[in-house]
C-alpha cells in the first residue's frame, strides 16, 4: 500500500489536485463516510442530543457531513488550505480553522462533547521539517485535546499505523496526557477491511468506575488482551522480597533501556554485546 | 467563522496566558446565512457560552439582536434570536487579534489561519 506520509508534508500532499479527488471520487467519499459513521458510533454520544464535536483533520468535510446528518455542530481543524477550500465549496455545515495538530490548539476548557479524526493521526509521526519531533508533537496535540474536551468525553481516531512501534508511541503519548482507553481493531483477520480505531476517554464518565472498550467488529471474542496476567503484581512482589538487581548488570541495563524506551527516548537496540563484560579485566 | 466557534477559541501562542480570550475581531466582511433552527442544539450549547465575551464581540461588530441576558432553556424566541447570531452569522474576511499578546490571525474565505511560526511554539 502506498503511504502518502512518505511523499510530502500534509499541507503539500493535499494540494488542489489531491483535494479535488476528495470532492469527486465517490469511492473515496464512501470509504471516508463509512469510517466516520463507525467513529461516531464508537463515540457513544447521548441519543438524540445534538453535541459539539471537534473534527481533527476534517479535510473536505466528508466526516463533518456525517456528523451534521446526526444533528451535531462541528468545528474542523486541518493543515491543508486546498482541502479547506474544497470544504467551503461543498458547503460544509461546520466551522473550520487552518491549524497544525502538532502545534496544538486552544479552546476554552470543556468546549467539546467529543472529538473524531479520520485518517489523520499517522501524519503526526512524520518528521517533515527540522525541529519536528513526533513524540513532542504528539504530546502537545494530546494535551491540547484533553484540555478542550468535557470531562467524560471521548475521542475516536481512525488511523493507519505503519508499524507496531507507531501504535505504541501514539498510545503512550495519549496515556501520558491523562487519557484512558485503547485500540479497537475492526476485522483484524482481514487485510482489506481491517481498521484501527484509537478510542480515548478524557476522565471518567459521571458514573465512575473503570471504562470498558467497545467491542471490535469482525471478532468473536473481541479484543485479545496482550498482557500477561498479573505481571505487574508479580514484579512488585519480587521487589518486596528484596530481589534487587545489582547495578550495571545486564538485567539492570536492559531495565533502564526499557524504561527509556517507554519514555519515548532514542535507545540503541539490544544485542549480544549489551551489558557484556569487557575482555581482560578478570583478575 | 461563526460566533459560536469564536466564543470557544483562545490564542494559542506560547506563553500567552492572560487576556487571551475573547479574540478581538477586525471584520471587513460579515455575512448572514440562514440555516435550520435546532432548539435542542442551542439548549445544549447555552451552558458552554461565555455570555460576557459574546456580548462584547457582538458590540464590537455592532450586530443587532442579542438577548439582554442568557435566555432560559424554554424561551424559544430568544433561542431563535441566539441561533441567528451565533450560528448564522459568519465572519468571512478580516482578522482575529489577541488582546494579550497582540498576535493577529487572518481570516480568509471564512477560515481563520491559526498556524504559528516556529518561534511562537
Amino acid at each position: 500500500m502506498s503511504r502518502p506520509e512518505h511523499l510530502a508534508p500534509p499541507e503539500f500532499f493535499y494540494n488542489e489536485d489531491e483535494a479535488k479527488k476528495y470532492a469527486q471520487s465517490s469511492r473515496m467519499i464512501e470509504i471516508q463516510s463509512q469510517m466516520s459513521a463507525r467513529a461516531i458510533e464508537l463515540l457513544m454520544l447521548p441519543q438524540d442530543s445534538p453535541c459539539m464535536i471537534l473534527d481533527i483533520g476534517c479535510g473536505s468535510g466528508i466526516s463533518g457531513g456525517v456528523l451534521a446528518e446526526d444533528g451535531h455542530y462541528w468545528v474542523g481543524l486541518d493543515i491543508s488550505p486546498s482541502m479547506l477550500d474544497v470544504a467551503v465549496e461543498r458547503e460544509a455545515e461546520g466551522d473550520m480553522l487552518l491549524n497544525d495538530m502538532g502545534q496544538g490548539f486552544k479552546f476554552r476548557p470543556g468546549s467539546f462533547d467529543g472529538a473524531i479524526s479520520i485518517s489523520a493521526l499517522q501524519w503526526l509521526c512524520n518528521v517533515d521539517r527540522k525541529g519536528h519531533e513526533p513524540w513532542k508533537r504528539l504530546n502537545v496535540f494530546f494535551e491540547a485535546l484533553y484540555n478542550c474536551l468535557a470531562r467524560g468525553a471521548r475521542a475516536v481516531f481512525q488511523f493507519y499505523p505503519e508499524t507496531a512501534d507507531q501504535v505504541d508511541l501514539i498510545t503512550r503519548a495519549s496515556m501520558r496526557c491523562g487519557f484512558a482507553g485503547g485500540l479497537v481493531v475492526d476485522f483484524p483477520n482481514s487485510t482489506k477491511a481491517k481498521k484501527y480505531f484509537l478510542v480515548l476517554y478524557a476522565g471518567m464518565a459521571s458514573g465512575g468506575g473503570p471504562v470498558e472498550l467497545p467491542k471490535a467488529l469482525g471478532t468473536e471474542e473481541g479484543d485479545v488482551d496482550e498482557h500477561v496476567a498479573y505481571s505487574a503484581h508479580r514484579s512488585r512482589e519480587e521487589r518486596r522480597r528484596g530481589k534487587r538487581v545489582s547495578v550495571k548488570s545486564r538485567e539492570w541495563i536492559q531495565n533502564k533501556k526499557e524504561r527509556q524506551r517507554r519514555q519515548g527516548r532514542e535507545v540503541k537496540p539490544d544485542s549480544k554485546y549489551t551489558g557484556r563484560k569487557r575482555k581482560g579485566h578478570h583478575f | 467563522m461563526r460566533l459560536l466557534t469564536h466564543n470557544l477559541l483562545m490564542c494559542n501562542r506560547k506563553g500567552c496566558s492572560t487576556n487571551n480570550f475573547p479574540l478581538r475581531i477586525n471584520a471587513t466582511n460579515v455575512t448572514s446565512e440562514s440555516t435550520d433552527f435546532n432548539p435542542d442544539l442551542i439548549r445544549n450549547v447555552l451552558p458552554k457560552l461565555d455570555w460576557a465575551a459574546l456580548s462584547q464581540t457582538v458590540g464590537e461588530l455592532s450586530l443587532p439582536g442579542l438577548p439582554e441576558a442568557c435566555p432560559a432553556a424554554d424561551d424559544d424566541t430568544s433561542l431563535q434570536q441566539l441561533h441567528q447570531l451565533i450560528i448564522d452569522t459568519h465572519v468571512k474576511e478580516g482578522e482575529l487579534i489577541c488582546n494579550g499578546c497582540g498576535r493577529s490571525y487572518p481570516i480568509k474565505n471564512g477560515i481563520p489561519n491559526m498556524l504559528l511560526n516556529e518561534d511562537e511554539l
